[in-house]
């Protein structure tokens, strides 16, 4: 950031302050929202970043209307607020989001609507779906797939070569959890988990973790490894409740931070060589593949059936074999850029000849968030 | 057997308490705005669409189709063998999730874009959870 280059222009405090038992915990953080939008003339469609702490930011994007290009949850106590307001500043004077709204709400008196991150009981996914028996992410992110199929056409059956083709990635990879060959019988006639997945179209649930380190490629020059720049960033949230999605065959949040991703590389989609999609479950890719404008809405159901992402095909997806074969702890999108950083260092097990461009797409949530992470081991 | 004291209880907060208000008297309410018409759900006492606070509280028909759903086989206390979590397009054009209740929870039974109709069932004093049965004898 430039001195002088980032602006304060809107500031308010909740209506009321003091006692306010009529208002919960996320509604004084709308509250003082509102309050700052008209301070400074604005809506909340204006509005592109967001950061708050003590609540979640895909809950509070959600309740207020934004869909943003800047997400900030740090949350690091009492002066949260001052670090993202640093964040903001780096954010704006990157261009990653023009204008960011800051947010705290607490009903540290009354006490109504607490219940830690997302509200807990009194969170609108707990009163207006929790009723209705999901259990967890098998049962919810899964949640929209017979839309799509319906919509489109996709069959069981390209659901499950999902799985059979990440299980042939995965036999390649002595780190797979499974390695096993796989048929689209042996997926279907496995357990039901939540119709229409089987239990090989779910995860797996492993232990693990993963690190990285980043520097500026100036500093990149003295350290001993192959460094792997950044192209391209994308992030976005939609929604904390998977029935609240705008469209049940596509993610919003996968849309907004791809097209971001890629706006800002200038890479265009034929120049990838390698890409990873987050697959918690087998649609996944599907909804990657589209969202992510690798494939028109309702073919890429046909474009993997035609092994394009399998071995020996034009765009390998999820090399490791994936969240379905190769492991998954609960929030894998760790492992999704260290499979593209292997990539790109020439040293993955499943090495894809010369792959000098690779993309990283993350989920959080069921379709809740977004990150696209575009790479490349040579310099732009 | 279900036991349905074991379905998680809603905490109401003071901006949903008319929804489960309604829900006790066998209303299903949502929003619109005053200003755009944006009709919406869940319960916020602003416009989620173009952030005026000027909107009020709208009985809905109770007029659904079936979006989509999952059918759950793994075991939930709350509930009887495999049941679908699905859901609904309003009449009025919002979504809900819920369940598909006088019905067969099998994929034959539940086929997208059946129609369905609000119909309520009191879990406590202060709760009354809104489901969805198919309309006429789809049963």
């Amino acid at each position: 950031m430039k001195p002088g280059s980032i602006a304060i222009v809107g500031a308010a405090e909740t209506t009321e302050l003091g006692k306010i038992p009529g208002m919960s915990q996320t509604q004084l953080h709308a509250d003082a929202a509102l309050n700052a939008l008209d301070d400074c003339g604005i809506k909340m469609v204006d509005v592109d970043g967001i950061a708050t702490a003590g609540e979640s930011p895909i809950n509070l994007a959600h309740y207020l209307g934004i869909v943003p290009t800047w997400v900030d949850g740090t949350g690091v106590g009492g002066c949260s607020f001052m670090l993202h307001v640093r964040h903001a500043a780096a954010a704006i004077a990157e261009g990653l989001c023009s204008t960011v709204l800051i947010t705290h709400g607490e009903s540290g008196r009354s006490g109504v609507g607490r219940g830690g991150f997302g509200g807990g009981s009194a969170s609108l996914a707990a009163q207006f779906e929790s009723p209705y028996g999901p259990m967890g992410p098998p049962s919810m992110f899964t949640i929209p797939v017979l839309r799509y199929m319906k919509d489109f056409g996709l069959t069981v059956e390209q659901l499950a070569l999902i799985a059979v083709i990440q299980r042939e990635w995965a036999a390649l990879n002595p780190r797979s959890s499974y390695k096993e060959p796989l048929t689209v019988d042996d997926v279907l006639n496995e357990r039901m988990i939540a119709y229409p997945f089987t239990k090989l179209m779910c995860c797996l649930v492993t232990d693990g973790g993963g690190a990285l380190i980043l520097t500026s490629a100036e500093r990149a020059a003295d350290f001993p490894t192959k460094p792997v720049y950044l192209l391209g960033t994308g992030e976005s949230v939609e929604t904390p409740m998977v029935s609240q999605m705008d469209d049940f065959t596509s993610s919003r949040a996968f849309r907004v931070a791809s097209r971001k991703a890629f706006a800002e590389s200038g890479v265009h989609h034929s120049d990838v060589d390698h890409l990873m999609i987050y697959d918690a479950f087998a649609h996944l890719p599907i909804y990657g593949l589209e969202d992510l404008g690798f494939c028109e809405r309702g073919e890429a159901g046909a474009f993997i059936g035609e092994r394009h992402t399998a071995i020996g095909g034009k765009l390998p997806v999820n090399t490791n074999g994936g969240g379905l074969s190769y492991m998954h702890s609960g929030m894998y999108g760790m492992y999704a850029l260290q499979e593209s950083v292997r990539q790109l260092r020439g040293t993955a097990a499943a090495q894809i000849e010369g792959a000098k461009i690779s993309v990283a797409h993350g989920v959080g949530g069921m379709f809740a968030a977004s990150g696209t992470i575009v790479m490349s081991n040579e310099k732009p | 057997m279900a036991d349905r004291t074991k379905i998680p209880r809603p905490r109401p907060t003071p901006e949903t308490q008319h929804f489960w208000d309604g829900t006790r008297e066998g209303r299903l309410l949502i929003q619109a705005c005053n200003d755009c018409g944006h009709v919406y759900f869940p319960p916020r006492p602003f416009c989620p669409s173009c952030s005026s606070r000027n909107v009020d509280v709208l009985e809905a028909s109770g007029d659904a189709t079936l979006y989509s759903y999952v059918i759950n086989h793994r075991p939930h206390p709350g509930f009887d063998g495999p049941y679908a979590i699905a859901v609904v397009t309003l009449a009025e054009g919002p979504r809900m999730m819920t369940n598909i209740v006088n019905c067969d929870q099998t994929p034959d039974a539940l086929q997208l874009d059946m129609p369905l109709k609000v119909t309520f069932e009191r879990l406590t004093d202060d709760i009354t959870l809104p489901y969805f049965e198919p309309v006429g004898d789809a049963s």
